[in-house]
Protein backbone atom coordinates (compact mmCIF):
# COMPACT_ATOMS: atom_id res chain seq x y z
CA UNK A 1 0.00 0.00 0.00
CA UNK A 2 2.64 2.21 0.96
CA UNK A 3 4.84 1.94 -2.66
CA UNK A 4 0.97 2.26 -4.36
CA UNK A 5 0.29 5.66 -3.36
CA UNK A 6 1.45 7.29 -6.84
CA UNK A 7 -0.75 4.78 -8.72
CA UNK A 8 -3.97 6.09 -6.69
CA UNK A 9 -2.72 9.37 -7.27
CA UNK A 10 -2.10 8.96 -10.85
CA UNK A 11 -6.13 7.42 -11.28
CA UNK A 12 -7.33 10.32 -9.09
CA UNK A 13 -5.47 13.33 -11.50
CA UNK A 14 -6.86 11.15 -14.73
CA UNK A 15 -10.16 11.36 -13.26
CA UNK A 16 -10.34 14.97 -12.34
CA UNK A 17 -8.56 15.32 -15.40
CA UNK A 18 -11.18 14.18 -17.49
CA UNK A 19 -13.98 15.53 -15.20
CA UNK A 20 -13.00 19.07 -15.08
CA UNK A 21 -11.20 19.00 -18.11
CA UNK A 22 -14.08 18.66 -19.97
CA UNK A 23 -16.56 20.11 -17.72
CA UNK A 24 -14.33 23.05 -16.63
CA UNK A 25 -14.65 26.49 -17.81
CA UNK A 26 -12.35 28.00 -20.65
CA UNK A 27 -12.09 31.02 -22.27
CA UNK A 28 -13.98 31.37 -25.41
CA UNK A 29 -11.50 32.44 -27.98
CA UNK A 30 -11.94 32.39 -31.55
CA UNK A 31 -11.18 29.61 -33.96
CA UNK A 32 -10.23 27.94 -30.72
CA UNK A 33 -13.52 27.65 -29.14
CA UNK A 34 -13.93 24.75 -27.08
CA UNK A 35 -11.24 22.60 -28.82
CA UNK A 36 -8.91 24.35 -26.48
CA UNK A 37 -10.09 21.36 -23.79
CA UNK A 38 -7.72 19.36 -26.21
CA UNK A 39 -4.58 21.00 -24.19
CA UNK A 40 -5.20 18.49 -21.09
CA UNK A 41 -4.42 15.98 -23.63
CA UNK A 42 -2.44 16.59 -26.70
CA UNK A 43 0.03 18.97 -24.76
CA UNK A 44 0.40 16.20 -21.33
CA UNK A 45 0.97 13.48 -24.13
CA UNK A 46 4.37 15.29 -25.26
CA UNK A 47 5.14 16.32 -21.41
CA UNK A 48 4.92 12.68 -20.57
CA UNK A 49 6.82 11.19 -24.03
CA UNK A 50 9.84 14.03 -23.10
CA UNK A 51 9.38 13.03 -19.44
CA UNK A 52 10.01 9.23 -20.30
CA UNK A 53 12.67 9.43 -23.14
CA UNK A 54 15.04 11.09 -20.37
CA UNK A 55 13.86 8.18 -17.63
CA UNK A 56 15.10 6.20 -20.44
CA UNK A 57 18.62 7.93 -21.39
CA UNK A 58 19.15 8.21 -17.43
CA UNK A 59 18.85 4.18 -16.84
CA UNK A 60 20.91 4.16 -20.23
CA UNK A 61 23.74 5.79 -18.19
CA UNK A 62 23.31 4.02 -15.10
CA UNK A 63 23.77 0.98 -17.37
CA UNK A 64 27.03 1.95 -18.77
CA UNK A 65 27.86 3.23 -15.67
CA UNK A 66 27.08 -0.52 -13.61
CA UNK A 67 26.97 -2.74 -16.24
CA UNK A 68 23.59 -4.12 -14.85
CA UNK A 69 21.49 -5.72 -17.65
CA UNK A 70 18.57 -4.76 -15.27
CA UNK A 71 18.91 -0.47 -16.29
CA UNK A 72 19.27 -1.77 -19.64
CA UNK A 73 15.72 -3.25 -19.39
CA UNK A 74 14.46 -0.30 -17.90
CA UNK A 75 15.57 1.81 -20.69
CA UNK A 76 14.09 -0.17 -22.88
CA UNK A 77 10.86 -0.21 -21.67
CA UNK A 78 10.30 3.74 -21.19
CA UNK A 79 11.51 4.39 -24.46
CA UNK A 80 8.87 2.22 -25.94
CA UNK A 81 6.07 3.89 -23.61
CA UNK A 82 7.33 7.62 -24.68
CA UNK A 83 7.11 6.26 -28.22
CA UNK A 84 3.45 4.79 -27.15
CA UNK A 85 2.89 8.63 -26.02
CA UNK A 86 4.40 10.52 -28.97
CA UNK A 87 1.96 8.51 -31.41
CA UNK A 88 -0.75 9.79 -28.82
CA UNK A 89 0.34 13.26 -28.95
CA UNK A 90 0.40 12.98 -32.66
CA UNK A 91 -3.71 11.28 -32.76
CA UNK A 92 -4.57 13.93 -30.27
CA UNK A 93 -2.61 16.98 -32.65
CA UNK A 94 -4.26 15.58 -35.49
CA UNK A 95 -7.37 15.97 -34.03
CA UNK A 96 -7.28 18.86 -33.10
CA UNK A 97 -5.43 20.45 -36.29
CA UNK A 98 -8.34 19.51 -37.85
CA UNK A 99 -10.71 22.28 -36.92
CA UNK A 100 -8.01 24.84 -36.27
CA UNK A 101 -5.31 24.23 -39.27
CA UNK A 102 -6.61 22.70 -41.86
CA UNK A 103 -8.41 24.44 -44.56
CA UNK A 104 -12.04 24.26 -44.47
CA UNK A 105 -12.40 24.91 -48.10
CA UNK A 106 -10.78 21.80 -49.14
CA UNK A 107 -10.89 18.18 -48.13
CA UNK A 108 -8.98 17.44 -45.09
CA UNK A 109 -6.45 15.14 -46.76
CA UNK A 110 -4.92 18.25 -48.67
CA UNK A 111 -4.03 20.32 -46.05
CA UNK A 112 -1.77 17.42 -44.35
CA UNK A 113 1.29 18.10 -46.19
CA UNK A 114 1.36 21.96 -45.54
CA UNK A 115 -0.02 20.84 -41.41
CA UNK A 116 2.99 18.25 -41.61
CA UNK A 117 5.61 21.01 -42.41
CA UNK A 118 5.24 22.62 -39.00
CA UNK A 119 8.96 22.36 -37.25
CA UNK A 120 7.32 21.57 -33.94
CA UNK A 121 5.85 17.97 -35.92
CA UNK A 122 9.16 17.77 -37.47
CA UNK A 123 10.50 17.59 -34.57
CA UNK A 124 8.83 15.25 -32.57
CA UNK A 125 8.56 13.21 -35.89
CA UNK A 126 12.56 13.33 -35.38
CA UNK A 127 12.21 12.23 -31.77
CA UNK A 128 10.24 9.18 -32.66
CA UNK A 129 12.15 7.71 -35.58
CA UNK A 130 15.25 8.17 -33.77
CA UNK A 131 13.49 5.22 -31.15
CA UNK A 132 12.17 3.56 -33.88
CA UNK A 133 16.47 2.91 -35.00
CA UNK A 134 17.24 2.42 -31.41
CA UNK A 135 14.76 -0.14 -31.22
CA UNK A 136 15.52 -1.64 -34.95
CA UNK A 137 19.37 -1.75 -33.68
CA UNK A 138 18.81 -3.41 -30.25
CA UNK A 139 16.98 -6.20 -32.13
CA UNK A 140 19.88 -6.00 -34.86
CA UNK A 141 22.38 -7.38 -32.38
CA UNK A 142 22.23 -10.93 -30.66
CA UNK A 143 24.67 -11.02 -27.98
CA UNK A 144 22.77 -10.25 -25.14
CA UNK A 145 25.54 -7.58 -23.16
CA UNK A 146 26.80 -5.74 -26.51
CA UNK A 147 23.56 -5.33 -27.35
CA UNK A 148 22.56 -3.39 -24.10
CA UNK A 149 25.80 -1.28 -24.54
CA UNK A 150 25.66 -0.41 -27.90
CA UNK A 151 22.01 0.39 -27.60
CA UNK A 152 22.40 2.48 -24.57
CA UNK A 153 25.39 4.30 -26.79
CA UNK A 154 23.09 5.29 -28.90
CA UNK A 155 20.31 6.24 -26.85
CA UNK A 156 22.49 9.03 -25.00
CA UNK A 157 24.62 10.06 -28.53
CA UNK A 158 21.18 10.50 -29.87
CA UNK A 159 19.16 12.18 -26.76
CA UNK A 160 22.06 14.30 -26.45
CA UNK A 161 22.07 15.64 -29.86
CA UNK A 162 18.47 15.76 -30.80
CA UNK A 163 17.12 16.90 -27.77
CA UNK A 164 18.82 20.27 -27.94
CA UNK A 165 18.10 20.84 -31.73
CA UNK A 166 14.08 20.37 -31.15
CA UNK A 167 14.43 22.75 -28.60
CA UNK A 168 16.52 24.85 -30.61
CA UNK A 169 14.86 24.55 -33.99
CA UNK A 170 11.37 25.68 -33.13
CA UNK A 171 12.62 29.05 -32.27
CA UNK A 172 14.81 29.63 -35.53
CA UNK A 173 12.04 28.11 -38.26
CA UNK A 174 8.26 29.59 -38.58
CA UNK A 175 5.73 28.31 -37.36
CA UNK A 176 1.64 27.67 -36.76
CA UNK A 177 2.34 26.37 -33.56
CA UNK A 178 1.52 28.06 -29.95
CA UNK A 179 4.36 29.60 -28.16
CA UNK A 180 6.29 31.05 -31.10
CA UNK A 181 8.57 32.93 -28.93
CA UNK A 182 9.89 31.86 -26.28
CA UNK A 183 9.25 28.12 -24.93
CA UNK A 184 8.51 25.89 -27.89
CA UNK A 185 5.63 24.27 -26.62
CA UNK A 186 3.47 26.70 -24.83
CA UNK A 187 4.06 30.07 -23.07
CA UNK A 188 1.52 28.92 -19.87
CA UNK A 189 2.01 31.97 -18.53
CA UNK A 190 0.36 33.93 -20.48
CA UNK A 191 -1.49 31.36 -23.27
CA UNK A 192 -3.72 30.13 -20.74
CA UNK A 193 -5.74 31.21 -18.05
CA UNK A 194 -5.54 30.52 -14.32
CA UNK A 195 -8.59 28.59 -13.88
CA UNK A 196 -6.92 26.01 -17.20
CA UNK A 197 -3.39 25.97 -15.55
CA UNK A 198 -5.62 24.33 -12.35
CA UNK A 199 -6.40 21.25 -14.65
CA UNK A 200 -3.33 21.10 -16.91
CA UNK A 201 -0.41 20.91 -14.21
CA UNK A 202 -2.24 17.82 -12.34
CA UNK A 203 -3.30 16.37 -16.33
CA UNK A 204 1.02 16.25 -16.66
CA UNK A 205 1.54 14.83 -13.30
CA UNK A 206 -1.44 12.16 -13.91
CA UNK A 207 -0.40 11.18 -17.50
CA UNK A 208 3.37 11.40 -16.68
CA UNK A 209 2.49 8.83 -13.45
CA UNK A 210 0.23 6.38 -15.95
CA UNK A 211 2.80 6.03 -18.63
CA UNK A 212 5.41 5.22 -15.15
CA UNK A 213 2.94 3.12 -14.12
CA UNK A 214 2.27 1.00 -17.42
CA UNK A 215 6.34 1.03 -17.83
CA UNK A 216 6.54 -1.00 -14.06
CA UNK A 217 4.53 -3.72 -15.04
CA UNK A 218 6.42 -4.27 -18.65
CA UNK A 219 9.19 -4.60 -16.34
CA UNK A 220 8.35 -6.18 -14.16
CA UNK A 221 7.21 -9.06 -16.75
CA UNK A 222 10.21 -8.94 -18.68
CA UNK A 223 12.12 -9.52 -15.43
CA UNK A 224 10.09 -12.28 -14.84
CA UNK A 225 10.66 -13.40 -18.28
CA UNK A 226 14.67 -12.94 -18.17
CA UNK A 227 15.20 -14.48 -14.41
CA UNK A 228 17.90 -16.35 -15.48
CA UNK A 229 20.00 -13.65 -17.52
CA UNK A 230 19.50 -11.09 -13.94
CA UNK A 231 20.79 -13.63 -10.97
CA UNK B 1 49.71 14.13 -29.96
CA UNK B 2 52.27 11.98 -31.28
CA UNK B 3 49.95 8.94 -31.43
CA UNK B 4 47.07 10.95 -33.03
CA UNK B 5 49.50 11.80 -35.47
CA UNK B 6 50.74 8.58 -36.27
CA UNK B 7 47.49 7.25 -36.38
CA UNK B 8 46.39 9.48 -38.98
CA UNK B 9 49.04 9.08 -41.17
CA UNK B 10 48.14 5.00 -41.16
CA UNK B 11 44.52 6.32 -42.19
CA UNK B 12 46.46 8.38 -45.14
CA UNK B 13 48.81 5.58 -46.14
CA UNK B 14 45.88 3.12 -46.13
CA UNK B 15 43.71 5.36 -48.09
CA UNK B 16 47.05 5.43 -50.88
CA UNK B 17 47.51 1.80 -50.93
CA UNK B 18 43.77 1.04 -51.23
CA UNK B 19 43.14 3.39 -53.65
CA UNK B 20 40.01 1.76 -55.33
CA UNK B 21 37.92 3.20 -52.33
CA UNK B 22 38.60 6.93 -52.83
CA UNK B 23 37.94 6.30 -56.48
CA UNK B 24 34.84 4.61 -56.29
CA UNK B 25 34.01 7.42 -54.39
CA UNK B 26 34.91 10.38 -56.79
CA UNK B 27 32.84 7.67 -59.72
CA UNK B 28 29.84 8.04 -57.30
CA UNK B 29 30.09 11.53 -56.84
CA UNK B 30 30.26 11.87 -60.97
CA UNK B 31 27.91 9.32 -61.95
CA UNK B 32 25.09 10.29 -59.36
CA UNK B 33 25.62 13.87 -60.48
CA UNK B 34 25.22 12.48 -64.13
CA UNK B 35 21.66 11.19 -63.76
CA UNK B 36 21.16 14.28 -61.60
CA UNK B 37 21.70 16.26 -64.95
CA UNK B 38 19.84 13.86 -67.33
CA UNK B 39 17.03 13.76 -64.91
CA UNK B 40 16.87 17.79 -65.09
CA UNK B 41 18.27 19.91 -66.84
CA UNK B 42 18.85 24.25 -65.05
CA UNK B 43 16.44 23.83 -61.26
CA UNK B 44 15.93 26.79 -59.40
CA UNK B 45 17.52 27.74 -56.35
CA UNK B 46 15.30 25.77 -53.94
CA UNK B 47 15.70 22.13 -55.63
CA UNK B 48 19.68 22.56 -56.56
CA UNK B 49 19.86 23.18 -52.82
CA UNK B 50 17.97 20.28 -51.47
CA UNK B 51 19.36 18.24 -54.58
CA UNK B 52 22.84 19.20 -53.29
CA UNK B 53 22.50 18.76 -49.60
CA UNK B 54 20.71 15.27 -50.29
CA UNK B 55 23.46 14.12 -52.71
CA UNK B 56 26.11 15.21 -49.97
CA UNK B 57 24.16 13.01 -47.09
CA UNK B 58 24.96 9.97 -49.38
CA UNK B 59 27.99 10.87 -50.34
CA UNK B 60 29.02 10.66 -46.52
CA UNK B 61 27.63 7.59 -46.10
CA UNK B 62 29.75 6.21 -48.52
CA UNK B 63 32.97 8.02 -47.43
CA UNK B 64 32.52 7.35 -43.99
CA UNK B 65 30.90 3.62 -43.71
CA UNK B 66 34.01 2.06 -44.74
CA UNK B 67 36.02 4.10 -41.66
CA UNK B 68 35.17 1.93 -39.00
CA UNK B 69 33.67 -1.58 -40.77
CA UNK B 70 36.88 -2.01 -42.32
CA UNK B 71 39.03 -2.48 -39.41
CA UNK B 72 38.95 -6.42 -38.38
CA UNK B 73 38.58 -7.94 -35.08
CA UNK B 74 41.78 -8.81 -34.54
CA UNK B 75 43.34 -5.37 -36.06
CA UNK B 76 40.76 -3.33 -33.50
CA UNK B 77 42.57 -5.71 -30.36
CA UNK B 78 45.97 -4.78 -31.83
CA UNK B 79 44.61 -0.83 -32.07
CA UNK B 80 43.62 -1.51 -28.29
CA UNK B 81 47.23 -2.35 -26.88
CA UNK B 82 48.96 0.53 -28.71
CA UNK B 83 46.61 3.29 -28.33
CA UNK B 84 43.82 4.68 -26.11
CA UNK B 85 40.00 5.06 -27.52
CA UNK B 86 40.25 8.82 -27.58
CA UNK B 87 43.46 9.16 -30.05
CA UNK B 88 41.51 6.27 -32.32
CA UNK B 89 38.52 8.13 -32.36
CA UNK B 90 40.11 11.69 -32.96
CA UNK B 91 42.31 10.16 -35.41
CA UNK B 92 39.03 8.85 -37.66
CA UNK B 93 36.93 11.97 -37.01
CA UNK B 94 39.65 14.31 -38.19
CA UNK B 95 40.49 11.85 -41.58
CA UNK B 96 36.97 11.51 -42.30
CA UNK B 97 36.30 15.46 -42.04
CA UNK B 98 39.12 16.03 -44.17
CA UNK B 99 37.70 13.57 -46.80
CA UNK B 100 34.40 15.28 -46.55
CA UNK B 101 36.14 18.71 -46.97
CA UNK B 102 37.29 16.98 -50.54
CA UNK B 103 34.14 15.70 -51.50
CA UNK B 104 32.52 18.58 -50.95
CA UNK B 105 34.28 20.80 -52.82
CA UNK B 106 34.18 18.27 -54.99
CA UNK B 107 30.59 17.53 -55.57
CA UNK B 108 29.83 21.55 -55.43
CA UNK B 109 32.44 22.09 -58.66
CA UNK B 110 30.20 19.88 -60.33
CA UNK B 111 26.97 20.77 -58.94
CA UNK B 112 27.70 24.35 -60.41
CA UNK B 113 29.37 23.00 -63.09
CA UNK B 114 26.58 20.59 -64.41
CA UNK B 115 23.48 21.77 -62.96
CA UNK B 116 24.10 25.61 -62.80
CA UNK B 117 24.92 28.13 -60.60
CA UNK B 118 22.36 29.56 -58.12
CA UNK B 119 24.83 31.22 -55.83
CA UNK B 120 24.93 35.15 -55.35
CA UNK B 121 27.31 35.15 -52.27
CA UNK B 122 29.94 32.36 -53.27
CA UNK B 123 32.23 32.88 -50.77
CA UNK B 124 29.56 32.39 -47.43
CA UNK B 125 27.91 29.30 -49.35
CA UNK B 126 31.62 27.59 -50.41
CA UNK B 127 32.21 28.26 -46.46
CA UNK B 128 28.80 26.68 -45.43
CA UNK B 129 29.37 23.39 -47.65
CA UNK B 130 32.47 23.17 -46.25
CA UNK B 131 30.80 23.27 -42.55
CA UNK B 132 28.10 21.07 -43.60
CA UNK B 133 30.86 18.96 -45.09
CA UNK B 134 32.57 18.34 -41.36
CA UNK B 135 29.14 18.02 -39.64
CA UNK B 136 28.06 14.97 -41.46
CA UNK B 137 31.08 13.18 -41.21
CA UNK B 138 31.32 13.82 -37.67
CA UNK B 139 27.98 12.49 -36.82
CA UNK B 140 28.28 9.70 -39.02
CA UNK B 141 31.87 8.42 -38.31
CA UNK B 142 30.45 8.08 -34.88
CA UNK B 143 27.69 6.39 -36.22
CA UNK B 144 29.83 4.05 -38.98
CA UNK B 145 31.74 2.36 -35.10
CA UNK B 146 28.04 2.05 -33.96
CA UNK B 147 27.25 0.45 -37.23
CA UNK B 148 30.94 -2.02 -37.27
CA UNK B 149 30.28 -2.94 -33.61
CA UNK B 150 26.78 -4.45 -34.33
CA UNK B 151 28.14 -6.31 -37.24
CA UNK B 152 25.88 -4.73 -39.42
CA UNK B 153 26.09 -2.50 -43.03
CA UNK B 154 25.94 0.82 -43.88
CA UNK B 155 21.62 0.68 -44.54
CA UNK B 156 21.76 0.43 -40.49
CA UNK B 157 24.11 3.78 -40.54
CA UNK B 158 21.11 5.53 -42.47
CA UNK B 159 18.71 4.51 -40.29
CA UNK B 160 20.40 5.69 -37.53
CA UNK B 161 22.22 8.44 -38.72
CA UNK B 162 19.10 10.04 -40.80
CA UNK B 163 16.63 11.00 -37.82
CA UNK B 164 20.00 12.67 -35.93
CA UNK B 165 21.16 14.81 -38.84
CA UNK B 166 17.56 16.03 -39.79
CA UNK B 167 18.11 19.13 -37.55
CA UNK B 168 21.86 20.40 -39.14
CA UNK B 169 20.20 19.55 -42.02
CA UNK B 170 17.38 22.02 -42.12
CA UNK B 171 19.81 24.41 -40.47
CA UNK B 172 22.21 24.04 -43.46
CA UNK B 173 19.55 24.50 -46.11
CA UNK B 174 18.19 27.51 -44.64
CA UNK B 175 21.11 29.08 -43.96
CA UNK B 176 22.31 28.29 -47.98
CA UNK B 177 19.14 29.65 -49.37
CA UNK B 178 19.53 33.42 -47.84
CA UNK B 179 23.05 33.24 -49.96
CA UNK B 180 20.62 32.46 -52.79
CA UNK B 181 19.36 35.71 -52.83
CA UNK B 182 21.22 39.13 -52.37
CA UNK B 183 18.84 40.54 -50.44
CA UNK B 184 18.57 38.07 -47.97
CA UNK B 185 21.66 38.47 -44.88
CA UNK B 186 22.36 35.45 -43.56
CA UNK B 187 21.59 34.50 -40.13
CA UNK B 188 24.92 34.04 -38.47
CA UNK B 189 23.89 33.09 -35.02
CA UNK B 190 22.43 30.04 -36.98
CA UNK B 191 25.64 29.11 -38.12
CA UNK B 192 27.21 29.62 -34.70
CA UNK B 193 24.37 27.19 -33.50
CA UNK B 194 26.00 24.46 -36.12
CA UNK B 195 29.43 24.77 -34.66
CA UNK B 196 28.30 24.30 -31.40
CA UNK B 197 26.34 21.12 -32.08
CA UNK B 198 29.55 20.18 -34.05
CA UNK B 199 31.37 20.27 -30.53
CA UNK B 200 28.80 18.67 -29.10
CA UNK B 201 29.02 15.98 -30.96
CA UNK B 202 32.98 15.79 -30.71
CA UNK B 203 32.57 15.79 -27.22
CA UNK B 204 29.93 12.70 -27.14
CA UNK B 205 31.54 11.01 -29.37
CA UNK B 206 34.81 11.51 -27.19
CA UNK B 207 32.46 10.19 -23.88
CA UNK B 208 30.73 7.12 -25.23
CA UNK B 209 33.45 5.51 -27.78
CA UNK B 210 35.43 3.93 -24.87
CA UNK B 211 32.55 1.81 -24.20
CA UNK B 212 32.00 0.89 -27.98
CA UNK B 213 35.62 0.45 -27.88
CA UNK B 214 35.90 -2.39 -25.12
CA UNK B 215 34.68 -5.63 -26.39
Amino acid sequence: MNKNWWKILSAVLLVYTIVAGLLGPVPALPLLEETIRNLYFHVCMWFAMMILFTVSVVYSIQYLRTLDLRFDIYARHFAVTAIVMGLLGYATGAIWASYTWADPNKPLVNSFSTIARDPKLIGAAIALLVYFAYLILRDAILDIDKRARISAVYNIFAYAILFPAIWILPRILPSLHPGNDGNPALDVKNDISSSMRLVFYPAIIGWTLLGVWITTLKIRLQLLADKKLIA
Amino acid sequence: MNRLSKLLYKEFLLETRQQYSFYGLLLYIGTTLFVLFMAIDQPDAAIWNGLFWVNLLFICINAVAKSFLQESRGRMLYFYTLTSATDFLLAKLLFNALLMLLMSSISLFLFTLLLGNPMQKAVPFIGLVLLGGISLSLVFSFLAAIAAKAQQNAAIMAILGFPVIIPQLVLLMRLSSTTFSPLLSIPWTSAALLVALDALIVLMSVILFPFLWKD
